[in-house]
């Protein structure tokens, strides 16, 4: 104290003094400022987060906790984003019928609106990953050659080649793609449900993702230049084919050849 | 003599003056072959080899065996500036810039898994008939060869195109050559010539699929072909028919027309079915890069039930003076298929042996005749569909939304609880039909009408069995086998059998394969049993010759029962019997 008090009178004290003073006067402005769109914001989308509590409340928290807090049957929601609660309401995979290996997909009870005020009321809680923008989900410049290679390094092991799905343990799987959207498969590697590993923006770069869009967007769009598919799913359902279908034609031939000569 | 026929004479003159043909000609073209459906399955195979010979040499004058990295530049877009090896890029150009590349791409393959299918069908008509017996179990042997041959052919013309399932393919094969204990990693590295996947693998691999494997597929059907023209055909029994002969149609004009019609038939269908359906779309699954792995990747179907047991078998390692021996894969990839095909390349002599037979069978065993044979084939196709089952879990598993761990399990226990089951339930169905065949030929028909006879009792008319149905049932005599005697210690005149201890065994192998087999009457016995069947059907002819006479509608006099449809006089009933009651 005795040095602090032996420099009070020294003349660089009043500069220090005058440059506190005026960031305190500046920082509180610029808090006010700041904070008056914010509660602007805040006020309009409060109806909003309500509606998506009180439709959380009735259709979420007799598993995931009245607080969103999480309980035994239910992880907890604090932080997983607004991407994950449209992906997950949207296509029907939460609420839960049942308990299982797995949510399935079945018929969506919200509308978008409603799906749209539980992310809200979600994001509120915590930051997470956002619902992609229009500007995110644009795949049209995205390099599909590019996306089938990150496809086949990254989702194929699971999804298979050609998207059609495949059987992971204990009863688990992971989906097919072909009627999947845009936006479903992007907040799908952004938030990783289920069974899924996330792929962050720091793993996959947005272009990344696009371009992945991209390339299973062709295939469910391609024709099939072959002929019939036959799901695309290689040789279990070829040598089906043959044994039920070709095989028993060339018997059915052989017994109408061995008839005839009688 | 027309035109056409003296031209055909002279051109077969001017032949035969110079390579001797006439005489071989003149013979064969009468040769006569037997007639049945099933027959005609080996040709199947026949067919569909000569398709992917043909559509082979196609796809050779385009495909480059190369395993250098090209940027690929063809028409498929989606995969337009990918990295490849040139063998994938030239297939992506057969199927897309070559003009009917992909129809004969897709006909190959169809053609190639045909070809395996319809040997496999021919092998059971063969074995469920016993057409494998003496004189001809090489040509059985010769037949193994070629099922294992074509599994080589299929395998690796599987892995030729160089796509992310045929790579897959390749890099289990490689861990099974690496499973063989001891010499495993230098074979492996011999046959890759290095680490895998190596630069050179498919060159050699197109050697083997190209020249290698076809020349011996080729030069054993010859062989097998040669062997049923000289040991002439097998036939079902039938009126007329006997081990010493042949009854049926001679090649020229019959058969000329029927094979070469089927000919066109087979190589028809198969055009359509490429035309129509996709088989291997390699542009789906990319180029190959052991970095990658696709879902659900599975070998064709032929090798399936081996990566069946490769999935099914439990995780079993150990390791000895430091080396892992991995019982896990060398058990189901090497010793199973070993011990299968053995086991089937063998069974004539096993069978052989069992029965003590040493005679020359042309005539076919029906397969009820042989219950033990039957059921032990029967058997054999559940425990190779079950793990063919086992090659395909994850596909059912997510198809049918089942839990894969739970398919593994089912069919850990299943692949040795269930064929049993279906051994034991074919041979009693054959034992139990063996009995109905007894029934009939000693008792005939039943006709379904009761006859009351005069002093108030009701019998069932049988009828005696048609002259053909006769013939066919009789065969069981032929097929019967009696099993073997228990062998003596010491013969009747106090010598020791030497091979006492063998004898047992194979008293007891015989009896396991014959004891529950039902004997069939004799022919004396047959011929008494019809006899009284005739007799039977005497008890009615007072009716008809009644009826006859008076045409009066009496419906239900004499105590013959309808149960439907207007009344009708006894005549009538003749005539929509055609004749024979």
């Amino acid at each position: 104290m005795k040095a602090l008090a032996a420099r009070r009178r020294n003349p660089i004290v009043a500069t220090l003094l005058l440059f506190v003073a005026l960031l305190g006067v500046g920082g509180v402005y610029a808090v006010a400022t700041s904070a008056a769109p914010a509660e602007a914001v805040a006020t309009a989308d409060q109806t909003a987060i309500d509606e998506g509590k009180r439709l959380y409340l009735e259709g979420c928290s007799s598993c995931h906790g009245l607080n969103a807090q999480g309980t035994a049957t239910g992880p907890t929601l604090i932080g997983v984003g607004a991407a994950s609660v449209h992906f997950q309401v949207s296509t029907g995979r939460m609420p839960m019928a049942a308990p299982g290996a797995q949510a399935p997909v079945k018929p969506v009870d919200y509308s978008e609106a409603d799906v749209a005020a539980m992310a809200a009321y979600i994001a509120s809680l915590a930051p997470g990953p956002a619902i992609p923008t229009a500007e995110q989900l644009d795949y049209t410049d995205a390099d599909i050659a590019e996306g089938g290679v990150l496809f086949r390094i990254n989702c194929a092991q699971c999804h298979q080649a050609a998207g059609g799905g495949g059987a992971l343990t204990q009863g688990k799987h992971a989906p097919s793609l072909m009627s999947s959207s845009a936006q479903e498969i992007y907040e799908a590697m952004l938030t990783g449900p289920q069974n899924m590993p996330v792929f962050a923006d720091t793993t996959l770069p947005v272009e990344d993702k696009q371009a992945i869009i991209a390339y299973i967007k062709d295939l469910q769009e391609a024709e099939s230049p072959g002929g019939i598919a036959l799901g695309r799913i290689g040789p279990v359902a070829e040598g089906l084919f043959l044994w039920a279908g070709v095989i028993a034609v060339f018997i059915g031939i052989a017994v109408w050849i061995g008839i005839k000569a009688r | 003599m027309s035109t056409t026929e003296k031209v055909g004479g002279k051109v077969a003159t001017y032949v035969d003056d110079r390579v001797g043909s006439n005489r071989f000609l003149g013979r064969s073209l009468k040769k006569v072959f037997p007639d049945h459906w099933s027959f005609m399955l080996g040709e199947i195979a026949l067919y569909s080899f000569i398709v992917v010979l043909l559509s082979g040499v196609f796809l050779t004058l385009f495909y480059k065996p190369s395993m250098v990295e090209v940027v690929y530049d063809g028409s498929y877009v989606p995969l337009k500036g990918v990295m490849m090896s040139e063998a994938y890029a030239s297939t992506l150009d057969i199927s897309f810039d070559v003009r009917g590349g992909l129809l004969i791409r897709q006909m190959h393959h169809w053609a190639a898994l045909l070809f395996i299918a319809a040997m496999a069908v021919h092998m059971f008509r063969v074995f469920f008939t016993g057409a494998f017996r003496k004189p001809r179990e090489f040509n059985w042997i010769i037949g193994i060869a070629l099922i294992t041959l074509g599994l080589g052919a299929g395998f690796s013309g599987y892995s030729l195109p160089d796509d992310l399932l045929s790579g897959t393919g390749l890099q289990i094969a490689r861990g099974i050559v690496q499973a063989i204990p001891i010499v495993g990693t230098w074979g492996a590295f011999l046959l890759f010539d290095g680490e895998f996947p190596g630069t050179e693998f498919i060159s050699r691999l197109y050697g083997v699929h190209i020249l290698l494997i076809p020349g011996l597929i080729l030069a054993l059907i010859t062989v097998h072909l040669m062997m049923v023209w000289t040991q002439k055909h097998t036939q079902f029994p039938g009126p007329g028919r006997t081990n010493d002969n042949v009854v049926g149609y001679p090649l020229m004009p019959i058969y000329m027309a029927k094979a070469g019609g089927f000919f066109f038939v087979v190589f028809g269908v198969i055009t359509l079915i490429s035309g129509l359906v996709t088989i291997n779309p390699i542009w789906i699954f990319g180029p190959y890069t052991p970095d990658q792995v696709s879902a659900g990747s599975q070998p064709d179907w032929y090798i399936g039930w081996l990566d069946g047991a490769l999935r099914i078998f439990p995780n079993i390692e150990t390791v000895l003076f430091g080396y892992t021996i991995s019982w896990n894969i060398f058990i189901p990839a090497v010793i199973l298929p070993g011990i299968v095909f053995t086991v089937a390349a063998f069974y004539p002599f096993i069978e052989a042996w069992a029965t003590g037979d040493k005679r020359d069978h042309n005539l076919l065993d029906r397969p009820r005749n042989a219950p033990t044979r039957t059921a032990l084939g029967v058997m054999a196709i559940t425990f190779y569909f079950l793990l063919f089952i086992g090659g395909g879990n994850d596909v059912i598993a997510i198809t049918f939304d089942l839990s894969i761990n739970s398919i593994i399990w089912f069919l850990r226990i299943g692949v040795i609880v269930i064929p049993p089951i279906a051994f034991l339930v074919t041979r009693r169905i054959c034992i139990g039909l063996q009995r109905k065949d007894r029934e009939k030929l000693l008792h005939g028909y039943e006709s379904g009408r009761i006859l009351r006879l005069p002093h108030g009792e009701y019998i069932e008319v049988h009828e005696p069995l048609p002259s053909k149905e006769r013939a066919v049932l009789e065969s069981a005599i032929e097929s019967y086998r009696a099993p073997l005697p228990a062998p003596q210690k010491v013969d009747a005149n106090g010598v020791r059998n030497k091979r006492y201890r063998l004898d047992v065994l194979r008293a007891k192998l015989s009896h396991w394969y014959y004891a529950d087999d039902i004997k069939p009457p004799t022919r004396e016995e047959i011929e008494a049993g019809q006899a009284h069947v005739a007799h039977d059907a005497a008890l009615e002819a007072p009716l008809h010759e009644y009826d006859e006479a008076s045409t009066v509608m009496v419906p239900f006099h004499g105590g013959i029962l309808h149960t439907e449809g207007e009344p009708m006089s006894n005549k009538q009933q003749l005539e929509e019997r055609g004749g024979n009651l």
